[in-house]
């Protein structure tokens, strides 16, 4: 009977553990800017050509 | 380095412009003008030319960008407020650029650290508009980083409004929605769990189970209705201190009743209370509002382009002239203003003469001329050569903000929004159905009476119909940005339905400023007379002083000291520059016969030292589609034309306007606005059309002033909008949808309308939850924000715009 109860807490435990990663996701700012990341993700880590020069 | 000319129209391979007069070729790759061609080497030299892969021309057009001056960044207290960290290796800046438009942009900005190795790293915000860089502060600085950026056309944009917001207000604000967001929603899904045994009907098995659950769904629900929801309240309780009841108030009132009455119904164990109607209600509204701030942020961007006055200006400090904030300026200060800067506070002229445009605080536009020991209110422009002043008053720098939202440059008709109209009084109707409805229910149903009572405020919310004007004009707007016209506020949309005539402004408006076809009557000019009228022609504001500079800048970059200027409006100016005397301007002016034949062109006579040199023929040529654009609005309006120049081109404007068209010439730009308010008297509701330059006056005057531009940031505060060139053959098309913007909103009330009765008839007769009326009511809001949008686009499609 009690076993209910225990899950029920368990499950709201694990629920706000969650909420709580969904605040600090907005907090430390990925909603702030959703388009960027995902042309950014596509961009090529190219080197440059000489890659010891500096201009 | 290789340059030829070409005579087919091709694509400038950096911005897509299509390369007009001449074409500069650089390794089979053309461009339509110096600065793009030399971005293109600035990025090819540091192999950053995967900007070109990324998406087909993605540059801005460097042909018409203004010369930006940075120099104010080197003064320390304004580059304090800008930067957002600092210490003695690193400084870290974010900066507001507006010409962010696609993939290729973030990609070249993020790469920036390429041009310059002092730059380690350089983040976009894409939504925003906003690039973060982090560099070493010995070998950089803000302002070279602000000059790298201008030279590569991500011109960044510093201005007062930024500096007061930097923009970091709203965000955080966006971030609080979706926190409230976030546990309404947490709330949600765990009060509709632990009210499944109620439902069920499972309450007989455990007595203590159920109230277990019930006290649960207590403790949910107290974040939600007061952090999550809070704001419902706060916007009720405010309004009804004002004796208004706003449409918060319904809400308000609605989740408040629900919540004490499920309270109560289980502090007395009486039944299970709404809870999962109540949080399931303030997280759709929340998704509500959420939607609609972003659809809100998205049409904000086509309207930043108030940044016009100076952040610094340059002060007399032992012995040396150097930028300072202009809010640091104090009494007795003498300062040194440059053609076309603002005077930022009231001031005693100590050179001999200066001429000070006020069209920003009149409208008119005739610069007045100031002598020496004058004194000189602050925001007047100054026109012509540079001058010194002693500053007499500190600088209320909310006074130089203020002149911008000023009366002045407000039209005055008041016009009562519908929806505020509408809804005051909706609001009592509504709580009087609600009040009466759960009275009847109380008598029949009892069981069923708090129910009624919420789900008739809720259901009845005029969110739609609050939502319906706000989001077809945004639309509308949204269109117009696209197609290059952008209005200073919202309201110009609804003053453009009304419009009956139309004034058209000739010189720049009518006539294409970039085709212009100059040339040169005369020996040809050696390169040091060029730079000799290039210096004394960008002194001037009109229009054939423009195509003059346009057709000699080159890129040398020799400076030629400007001692005198003098503009004689309606003849031509005169000025000194190193000692050598040119006059430019009409025959008479420079004293020459008059050549024959000067019909369809205008012409600019020169001398240089007294001695006659030639002219430079301009001629006019109309924008592509005139024709066709004053044949449709002649069926509709009725047209006049207002022009400065000479009565000349009146037979080729007899043959593209249709007869009966009124045409004045030689106005000045006094005679522009009395021709304007003289309309106005009889009766119409006139729109006018200028370049915004010596016709703000007229501008100011009509009902909706149009300033037609080939670069955006020249413009008055005068005009109601900004047109850009290209946009002038969509014109009639683009009043057309400000006119079917009308019908919409009304379509769109009349759904609203419908949908609300409706609703409302099943909520009185019981039929509705507050829970499903919580989910109606956002739809409801959602279907006319889409009709709206989706008929404008609809529209707009149908128009080709």
């Amino acid at each position: 009977m009690s076993v209910i109860l225990i899950l029920i807490i368990t499950s709201i435990v694990v629920a706000v553990v969650f909420l709580g990663a969904f605040f600090w996701a907005v907090r430390s700012g990925q909603y702030d800017d959703t388009y960027s990341p995902s042309v950014r993700m596509l961009f090529e880590d190219e080197k440059k050509k000489g890659d010891s020069d500096e201009s | 380095m290789i340059t030829q000319e070409v005579k087919t129209k091709t694509k400038c391979y950096h911005c897509g412009d299509e390369c007009l007069d001449r074409e500069i070729v650089l390794e089979d790759k053309s461009f339509c003008c110096q600065g793009c061609k030399t971005v293109f080497e600035i990025l090819s030299e540091n192999d950053l030319c995967t900007y070109y892969n990324l998406e087909s021309a993605p540059g801005i057009s460097q042909k018409k960008s203004a010369d930006s001056l940075f120099d104010f960044l080197d003064n320390e207290k304004i580059t304090s407020q800008l930067l957002d960290f600092s210490d003695e290796k690193v400084e870290r800046v974010t900066l507001l650029i507006p010409n962010i438009h696609c993939s290729s942009c973030i990609w070249l900005l993020e790469h920036l650290s390429r041009l310059n190795p002092a730059i380690i790293s350089a983040q976009t915000n894409f939504s925003q508009r906003k690039l973060t860089v982090t560099y070493s502060k010995e070998a950089f600085s803000l302002r070279a980083l602000a000059e790298l950026l201008d030279s590569i056309g991500y011109t960044p944009v510093i201005n007062l409004d930024q500096e007061d917001a930097t923009g970091k207000p709203h965000s955080s604000f966006d971030k609080k929605l979706l926190i409230k967001m976030g546990i309404a929603g947490f709330c949600f899904g765990n009060v509709m769990l632990l009210s499944f045994p109620d439902y069920l009907g499972i309450s007989s098995l455990e007595q203590s189970y159920q109230q277990f659950f019930r006290w649960l769904n207590v403790l949910l629900s107290v974040p939600v209705v007061f952090y999550a929801g809070n704001e419902y309240f706060i916007s009720a309780f405010k309004s009804l201190k004002q004796r208004f009841a706003n449409i918060d108030v319904p809400i308000a009132l609605g989740v408040g009743v629900l919540f004490l009455r499920s309270v109560y119904e289980v502090v007395f164990d009486i039944g299970p209370g709404y809870f999962d109607s109540l949080v399931g209600l303030i997280f759709f509204l929340l998704i509500g509002k959420w939607f609609q701030n972003r659809t809100y942020q998205a049409l904000s961007f086509d309207r930043d382009y108030k940044s016009y006055f100076p952040l610094a200006v340059l002060t007399k400090k032992a012995k040396q002239y150097v930028p300072t904030q202009v809010r640091e300026i104090e009494k007795g200060d003498e300062i040194l203003i440059r053609n076309g800067e603002l005077i930022p506070a009231d001031a005693i002229l100590i050179d001999d003469k200066a001429f000070v445009d006020y069209s920003f605080v009149t409208g008119e536009s005739e610069a007045i001329a100031k002598g020496k020991g004058q004194y000189v209110y602050a925001g007047g422009r100054l026109s012509g050569k540079q001058a010194r002043f002693i500053v007499q008053k500190a600088v209320a720098q909310s006074y130089l903000t203020e002149l911008w939202n000023d009366k002045a440059f407000q039209k005055e008709e008041e016009h009562v929004r519908l929806v505020d109209h509408v809804s005051q009084y909706f609001t009592l109707v509504v709580i009087t159905v609600a009040l009466g409805a759960s009275a009847f229910w109380q008598m029949t149903d009892p069981s069923k009476t708090w129910l009624v009572f919420c789900s008739v405020l809720i259901i009845a919310c005029p969110c739609a119909l609050a939502l319906s004007t706000p989001f077809t004009i945004g639309s509308i707007l949204r269109v117009f940005g696209k197609n290059r016209l952008y209005l200073k506020n919202a309201d110009v949309v609804e003053k453009l339905q009304k419009v009956d005539t139309i004034v058209f402004d000739k010189t720049g408006t009518i006539t294409n400023t970039s085709e212009k076809n100059l040339t040169f009557n005369g020996e040809p000019l050696e390169a040091a007379e060029k730079q000799l009228i290039l210096t004394a022609v960008s002194s001037s504001t009109h229009p054939l002083s423009r195509y003059i500079k346009r057709y000699l800048a080159d890129d040398s970059d020799k400076v030629y000291h400007l001692e005198s200027f003098e503009e004689h409006v309606g003849q031509g100016i005169s000025a000194t520059v190193s000692g050598v005397e040119l006059k430019l301007g009409s025959a008479a002016f420079v004293g020459v016969q008059k050549k024959p034949g000067s019909h369809e062109a205008s012409y600019v006579y020169l001398s240089i030292g007294k001695q006659y040199r030639g002219c430079f023929v301009v001629s006019n040529v109309y924008r592509m589609g005139l024709k066709q654009v004053i044949n449709q609005l002649a069926k509709k309006f009725r047209l006049a034309i207002l022009s400065g120049d000479h009565s000349a081109e009146k037979q080729n404007l007899q043959h593209i306007f249709p007869s009966g068209t009124e045409m004045k010439f030689e106005q000045k730009p006094d005679d522009k606005l009395q021709s304007i308010s003289q309309l106005q008297s009889a009766g119409h509701r006139v729109m006018m059309l200028g370049d915004g330059l010596n016709d703000a006056g007229a501008l100011k005057q009509s009902n909706v002033g149009i300033s037609v531009s080939e670069d955006i940031s020249t413009f008055s505060p005068a005009c109601d909008a900004i047109m850009h060139a290209d946009a002038f053959g969509k014109l009639n098309a683009l009043i057309t949808l400000a006119q079917k913007g009308r019908s919409i909103v009304l379509a769109s009330f009349i759904i609203s309308l419908l949908y609300n009765s409706v609703g409302l008839s099943f909520a009185v007769m019981g039929w509705l939850t507050p829970l499903v009326a919580a989910i109606l009511m956002p739809l409801s809001s959602i279907t006319v924000v889409a009709f709206t949008t989706f008929m404008v686009k609809m529209v707009s499609l149908k128009l080709k715009l």
